[in-house]
């Protein structure tokens, strides 16, 4: 058996998954659905007062994507867990906290990264000033990898449960609050005129910190929901 | 010599039997603290001259907000030491914990309400404290959930302490994250009673019930254990021959 370098296993893990994504490219459409749906309810349920839309947008758009956040999260280990694959990582020469983040970062590539895509608009849905719409795409970049970071804890932890679903979101919300509260917080402080490198800075550090943990605790709990 | 008195110390049988020594004296002691408090406090204390009768609930509150945070670390700590020394006893004491510290969070939530209305003049304000409280009870919660949807207890048990180790690393994100949002959101119009410059005729009280709630934890937490032990030891020798003289 040859030999695989980290980085060339960390490659092909990403690349295979993302592959496995295209195959099924059906189904990236469904969160970036779901962000869409939720927030145009928004305005059903509160009224169409522009004011009022404008007031809740920055909060009402961060509750939506965390909430399509967590929908994408159950694909990210089911299929390798129902096939197997799964155990094959675990048995990898490789650290199996770098191949998990390999993991996450196609996961994010596919379910993440087009929340960005749809943003914009739904922020002019929303009636943000132009200034926040330029933050909102900012926070959206540094807070989904968190999302995904976290939430690949709650479903490494969960991925063996026949009903993991209500679990997981009971496990990962609450760990999704700073997120939510900096990326709203950024967005409404950009929306009144003032810089908002404060909220952004948070998120990168929160982006820096769960980047160096999230992985390990989600190797050590995928041992646990296989063992 | 250390290491032979934990291995001994964390045997299920051994823990069994100890623990059940120390219980009722830790319940005993817990209960004449928690009436000296209450005395103490209910009583002897005098009348805030700002919030008059109704501060006098902090005498629960105040020791109910410590234990909830003090118990989640307990039970992060218990999460740590049975991942990396594979005790078992730390399993069994952090699993046990989780339903005590959601009381405690819970009792916090609920007092802190019961405060904020004659305070507030409503049930509930959107406060740094109360809402990190309220996330608390959430992370408690999800313990509890995940402990119970996972069929092999000795799988729960490790998946449970490492979503305790998670959470203990958030718990001072959300809370800092959270007085962030709660200064830009609300102005601080609101008169809190201020610890440091607290009178020692309420401090001495306060302190006492904060001591009989720790106890009181102790007292249930062993309760709790040793009914897991028995449950986890079904199979043992120990446990039958516990069980059976008293069922024949």
């Amino acid at each position: 058996m040859s030999t695989l370098s980290l980085s060339s296993a960390f490659v092909l893990l990403l690349r295979r998954d993302l592959v496995l994504a295209y195959r099924r490219r059906a189904e990236l459409m469904n969160p970036l659905l779901f962000f869409v749906l939720v927030t145009s309810l928004f305005p059903l349920g509160i009224g169409n007062d522009p004011k009022l839309i404008q007031a809740v947008g920055s909060g009402v758009i961060w509750v939506a994507a965390l909430l399509a956040a967590l929908l994408s999260l159950d694909s990210m280990f089911r299929s390798d867990f129902d096939d197997g694959s799964l155990e094959q990582f675990m048995l990898s020469a490789h650290p199996v906290s770098i191949l998990v983040l390999a993991k996450v970062l196609a996961h994010w590539l596919v379910t993440g990264l087009p929340l960005l895509l749809v943003a914009p608009l739904l922020g002019v849905l929303l009636a943000l000033p132009g200034d926040a719409i330029g933050v909102l795409m900012l926070t959206l970049i540094l807070g989904t990898p968190v999302l995904s970071l976290i939430g690949a804890v709650g479903v490494a932890l969960t991925v063996g449960l026949r009903r993991g679903g209500v679990i997981l979101s009971l496990l990962v919300l609450p760990l999704y609050v700073p997120v939510l509260i900096f990326g709203a917080d950024a967005m409404e402080t950009a929306a009144a005129g003032i810089p908002a490198t404060a909220q952004l800075s948070f998120l990168g550090a929160l982006l820096a910190l769960s980047l160096a943990l999230a992985p390990m605790a989600t190797a050590a709990s995928l041992r646990v929901s296989l063992s | 010599m250390i290491v032979r008195f934990f291995h001994r110390m964390a045997s299920p049988m051994h823990f069994y039997r100890i623990a059940g020594l120390f219980v009722p004296w830790l319940g005993v002691l817990s209960a004449a603290l928690l009436l000296a408090g209450l005395y103490g406090g209910l009583v002897l204390a005098p009348t805030d001259y700002q919030q008059g009768e109704s501060y006098r609930i902090i005498f629960i509150h105040v020791p109910a907000a410590w234990m909830s945070l003090f118990i989640y670390v307990v039970m992060a700590a218990g999460g740590l030491i049975s991942l990396v020394w594979r005790i078992k006893l730390a399993e069994v004491i952090a699993i046990s914990s989780a339903p005590i510290g959601a009381s405690f969070t819970f009792l916090a939530l609920v007092t802190g309400s019961l405060w904020g209305k004659p305070m507030w003049g409503t049930w509930w304000v959107w406060d740094a404290r109360l809402t990190s409280e309220l996330i608390l009870l959430f992370l408690y919660l999800g313990v509890i959930a995940l402990y119970g949807a996972i069929e092999d207890k000795r799988v729960a048990a490790r998946a449970v302490a490492i979503l305790a180790l998670v959470g203990v690393v958030n718990i001072p994100i959300i809370h800092y994250s959270v007085e962030w949002w709660n200064t830009l959101h609300q102005p601080a119009t609101i008169t809190k009673f201020d610890k440091p410059s607290i009178h020692l005729s309420m401090l001495v009280p306060l302190l006492l019930m904060a001591l009989a709630f720790k106890l009181y934890y102790a007292t249930v937490v062993l309760m709790r254990a040793r009914c897991e032990v028995l449950e986890r030891e079904r199979n043992s020798r120990w446990v039958q021959s516990l069980v059976e003289p008293a069922a024949r």
